[in-house]
């Protein structure tokens, strides 16, 4: 398709240029990895199933919370719920994509695909950053995709066996492996007291959900009444 | 037990369900440059997603939390604290957990 608009540029030394960006990421990327292979092993995952979900679904936050349903033995319900779950949790990827379509806009299909594949909240910020810096080049996006897949994946793995070798897993909380690093998140995000309303919007909601239905059914209510309350406030940000 | 259940509850019902969530979260990645050069996403919606993060996370650790009991509460507290002034994951969770691990050894 050739665009009325100039296209960007898709090179090498766009990829390279996002892989060094994505650099000073890699410790963070490091430690979310680890810590969801140690909590993959502790809830009874194997080894190919943990990284199959590091290297496909690539996605720390949906995989962190899938672990919490995961189960032995599936059903299509349970399947549909983890389905759901992963859907809402990844549903801000949606906006990511938006943000860069127009840029993305006349990248060949393949390349678009793969660069897709790999976008995460991560890469997106490099190449957001990239962009306002007046970088043109939607290889970078890519560039730090790969870099970041590769580095994921292969923290997973330390992170499952060491898991996997511990006796006595409570006595150091790994047990708490994903709901203490879920915190630790929530320092990031915090943009003051307003924008924090549909936070406690939606703890209040998963904690009344909790008490009145089985299962992990609160996380998806919770949420979703925290972007509905998102939604219904006027101020920005 | 139809086709369906019976794969589900074999062993290749991880897979599967593997495999759902890799179609749905690419979805999530894919659909927001393929449709909105057709689409606009309304403010209203926009401001839906801004919200989702936090809610998801505090959706998700708080009624854990309430399950597990006080050494569960206090380790959280301690690694939004560590983050807070650190922005070190690896501080945070270090801190986090031997916060949960003390107060379980105190009996909590």
């Amino acid at each position: 398709m050739t665009a009325s608009s100039p296209r960007a540029p898709f090179t090498l030394a766009g990829a390279v240029t996002g892989a060094r960006l994505a650099l000073p990421l890699l410790p963070g990327i490091i430690v979310f990895a680890t810590a969801f292979g140690a909590a993959a092993s502790q809830k009874g995952l194997d080894v190919w199933q943990t990284m199959a979900l590091s290297a496909f679904v690539f996605a720390g936050a949906a995989q962190m919370v899938a672990l919490e349903i995961w189960r032995d033995s599936w059903t299509v319900a349970s399947a549909v719920g983890v389905t759901m779950l992963t859907m809402t949790i990844n549903a801000r990827m949606i906006l990511m994509g938006a943000a860069i379509q127009p840029w993305m806009a006349g990248t060949p299909k393949t390349a678009s695909a793969v660069t897709l594949f790999l976008l995460t909240d991560a890469s997106w910020l490099v190449g957001m950053r990239h962009r306002a810096g007046g970088g043109n080049d939607v290889a970078v996006l890519t560039g730090s995709g790969v870099t970041l897949w590769v580095t994921w994946v292969a923290a997973t793995l330390p992170g499952y066996l060491a898991g996997a070798f511990v006796e006595n897993p409570e006595a150091f909380g790994l047990d708490l492996v994903m709901p203490v690093f879920f915190a630790a998140m929530l320092a990031p995000l915090w943009r003051g007291v307003g924008p924090a309303v549909p936070w406690a919007v939606a703890g209040i909601v998963a904690l009344a959900v909790q008490q009145l239905f089985e299962g992990y059914i609160f996380i998806i209510v919770g949420a979703l009444a925290g972007a509905a309350t998102g939604a219904l406030r006027r101020d920005r940000s | 037990m139809t086709v369906l259940e019976e794969a589900f509850a074999s062993p290749a019902g991880s897979y599967l369900t593997i495999f759902m969530m890799v179609v749905v979260t690419y979805f999530c990645r894919a659909s927001g440059v393929v449709f909105m050069s057709r689409l606009r996403i309304r403010p209203w919606i926009e401001r839906a997603l801004r919200a989702l993060p936090g809610s998801i996370v505090v959706a998700t650790i708080l009624p854990i939390a309430a399950q597990s009991g006080p050494a569960a509460f206090a380790g959280i507290a301690a690694a939004m604290a560590t983050m807070a002034a650190t922005r070190l994951e690896i501080a945070a969770i270090a801190v986090g957990l031997a916060c949960v691990a003390a107060m379980r050894a105190l009996g909590f």
